[in-house]
C-alpha cells in the first residue's frame, strides 16, 4: 500500500505492508532512527511521536497506514537548525538523561503535554509522563528538565 | 513482533465502514484506537483478515452533553473525555475519575471509551463505569441503529452484543440529576496496569437525605464487569451510614468472582472488591456533602 506521511515537515511517500508499525516505518523506511523501540508491547513509551502537532502516540501501537495523510513529529524534528528545542535544552541542562534510550519518547510526550498545558505543576508533569519508563534517571531530573522547558517556552512567547 | 498480514480498509463515513463490515463479516474487525487490538495482533492473539479503520470518521469523535444525556462517539478518545470542559461537574465524577486512570496518559491519547466497551476486557475500566452509570451502546446493524443497555451489551469476556458485520457508533450515559456524584476506585500495581480490582459507584440523593438510587459495579471480578445488584437494592431508600456501607461492601465481596493471577489471589481480590466499594460510596457521598 502506498502511504504519504509528512515527518518533521518532509513528505515521505513509501510502499508499505498494512501490518508495518509506524515505529518501524520511521526507523527503517524513513531512516529516522531517533524513535526507539523499547518494549514492543505498548508499555514503555520509548517510541512516542507526536501526531498532527498535538497528540502523543506510541508509534509501536499504530500502523504506518494509519498515518497516511497525517503529520508526524519525531525527535529529529525538534531542534531548529543548530538550536536545540527548549525541551532538549532542558534535558541537557538538568541532566535529564543518562543512557538516553527513553529520551526521545520523554521529549515527545512532554512536547504534547506542554501543548495542552503551558503551565504544568510538578504533579501534572509526573502524571503526564507516567506512561514513559526510564531505567536510569529516577525521573527527578526529567521533571526538572520539563519544568525548565515550560518556563523557557513561556518566556519566549512573552518576549515575542 | 510483527502482526500477521491483513487487508487495511480506511472508512471515510459510517456508511462506508458498515458496508465494509457487512461485506467481510467474521473476517473483519473494527480498528478504533488500536490500543487493545494492535497489541493483541502483535502477539498474534488476534489475526483478523481485514481491518476497517474508523479513525477518519470525524463525525463520531463527539463528546456531547445535553439536557438528557452525555453521548460519546466511537472515536472520541479517553484523553478528550479527561479534558472535557464540563467534566469537573460532580455529577460526572465517576466518569472523570475513570478517565484519569485508564491505562497510561499516552495510551489514553488514542484509546476510546467505545473501543474499550467493545473489547470487554474482564479487567477493563469503562465497562464497570458504564454499568454503574447505566449507559447504553448504540449499535448499527442491518435493520438500523439500536440502543443496547450495557447489561445486555456485555455478554462475556471479550464478547459483546455487537454481532457479525455490526459496529458500535457510540455510548450514551443518562444525565444524572444535580444531587448525584460518583467515584471510581481502582487498585493497580503501577500506572498503566489493568485493575487488580476496581469499583465504580454512582449515588443519587433525595432531598430528605436518603439515597434515591445507586449504581455499583466491579471490574476484575468475573468474566466481565459485574453489577452488584444486591448492593444497589439495599442502598436505595436508605439513609447513608456506617452499617449501610458495610452491608454494600459485603454484597460486593459476595458478588466478586475473580480469577487468581499475578495481580493477586481470589481472596485478596474479593477483599479488595469490598473495600473499594466502601471507599467509593464514602467518596461519592462526601462529594455530595454527606458524611458516612
Ligand atoms: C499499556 C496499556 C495499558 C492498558 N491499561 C488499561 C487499563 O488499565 N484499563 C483498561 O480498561 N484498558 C487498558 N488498556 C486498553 C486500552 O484502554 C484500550 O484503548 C481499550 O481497551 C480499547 O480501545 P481502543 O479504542 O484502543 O480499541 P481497539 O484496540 O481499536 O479495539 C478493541 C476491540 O474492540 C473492537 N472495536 C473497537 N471499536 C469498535 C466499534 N466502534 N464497533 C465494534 N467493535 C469495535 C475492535 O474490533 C477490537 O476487537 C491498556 C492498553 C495498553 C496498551
Ligand atoms: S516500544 Fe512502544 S511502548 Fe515500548
Ligand atoms: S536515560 Fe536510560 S532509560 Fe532513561
Amino acid at each position: 500500500m502506498k502511504v504519504h506521511v509528512k515527518v518533521n515537515g518532509i513528505s515521505y511517500e513509501r510502499e508499505v505492508e498494512p501490518r508495518a508499525l509506524l515505529a518501524y516505518f520511521l526507523r527503517e523506511d524513513c531512516g529516522l532512527t531517533g524513535t526507539h523501540v523499547g518494549c514492543d508491547t505498548s508499555s514503555c513509551g520509548c517510541c512516542v511521536v507526536v501526531m498532527d502537532g498535538e497528540r502523543a502516540v506510541k508509534s509501536c501501537s499504530m500502523f504506518a497506514v494509519q498515518a497516511d495523510g497525517h503529520e508526524i513529529l519525531t525527535v529529529e524534528g525538534l531542534a531548529d537548525g543548530g538550536r536545540l528545542h527548549a525541551l532538549q535544552q532542558g534535558f541537557w541542562d538538568q541532566h535529564g538523561l543518562q543512557c538516553g534510550y527513553c529520551t526521545p519518547g520523554m521529549l515527545l510526550t512532554s512536547y504534547a503535554l506542554l501543548r495542552h498545558n503551558a503551565t504544568p505543576s510538578e504533579a501534572d508533569i509526573r502524571e503526564g509522563l507516567a506512561g514513559n519508563l526510564c531505567r536510569c534517571t529516577g525521573y527527578q531530573n526529567i521533571v526538572k528538565a520539563v519544568q525548565q522547558a515550560a518556563g523557557a517556552l513561556r518566556e519566549s512567547v512573552g518576549a515575542s | 513482533m510483527i502482526p500477521a498480514a491483513f487487508e487495511y480498509l480506511r472508512a471515510h463515513t459510517a456508511d462506508e465502514a458498515f458496508a465494509f463490515l457487512q461485506q467481510h463479516g467474521a473476517e473483519a474487525r473494527v480498528l478504533a484506537g488500536g490500543q487493545s487490538l494492535i497489541p493483541a495482533m502483535r502477539f498474534r492473539l488476534a489475526r483478523p483478515a481485514v481491518l476497517v479503520d474508523i479513525n477518519s470518521l470525524n463525525d463520531l469523535s463527539y463528546i456531547r452533553v445535553d439536557a438528557k444525556s452525555l453521548a460519546i462517539g466511537a472515536i472520541a478518545r479517553d484523553a478528550d473525555v479527561e479534558r472535557a470542559p464540563w467534566i469537573a461537574d460532580r455529577r460526572w465524577s465517576l466518569i472523570h475519575d475513570a478517565s484519569r486512570v485508564v491505562a497510561d496518559p499516552v495510551v489514553r491519547q488514542m484509546g476510546t471509551v467505545v473501543g474499550s466497551l467493545c473489547h470487554n476486557d474482564p479487567a477493563g475500566d469503562w465497562t464497570a463505569v458504564a454499568l454503574a452509570a447505566r449507559a447504553a451502546v448504540v449499535v448499527r446493524g442491518k435493520s438500523g441503529n439500536r440502543q443496547v443497555g450495557i447489561d445486555d451489551f456485555l455478554v462475556d469476556s471479550f464478547t459483546t452484543a455487537t454481532g457479525e458485520g455490526e459496529m458500535a457508533l457510540g455510548v450514551v450515559f443518562p444525565m444524572p440529576d444535580d444531587r448525584t456524584a460518583g467515584s471510581y476506585q481502582k487498585m493497580e500495581r503501577k500506572v498503566g496496569d489493568f485493575a487488580t480490582a476496581a469499583a465504580a459507584v454512582q449515588v443519587s440523593m433525595n432531598d430528605d437525605g436518603t439515597i434515591r438510587s445507586a449504581g455499583v459495579a466491579l471490574s476484575a471480578a468475573g468474566p466481565c464487569a459485574v453489577r452488584v445488584d444486591a448492593a444497589e437494592r439495599l442502598l436505595a431508600g436508605q439513609k447513608p451510614g456506617e452499617e449501610l456501607i458495610r452491608a454494600a461492601s459485603d454484597a460486593a465481596w459476595h458478588r466478586s468472582a475473580p480469577q487468581a493471577d499475578l495481580r493477586g489471589s481470589v481472596d485478596y481480590k474479593k477483599h479488595l472488591a469490598g473495600v473499594l466499594v466502601a471507599r467509593g460510596l464514602r467518596q461519592a457521598l462526601a462529594r455530595l456533602g454527606v458524611q458516612a
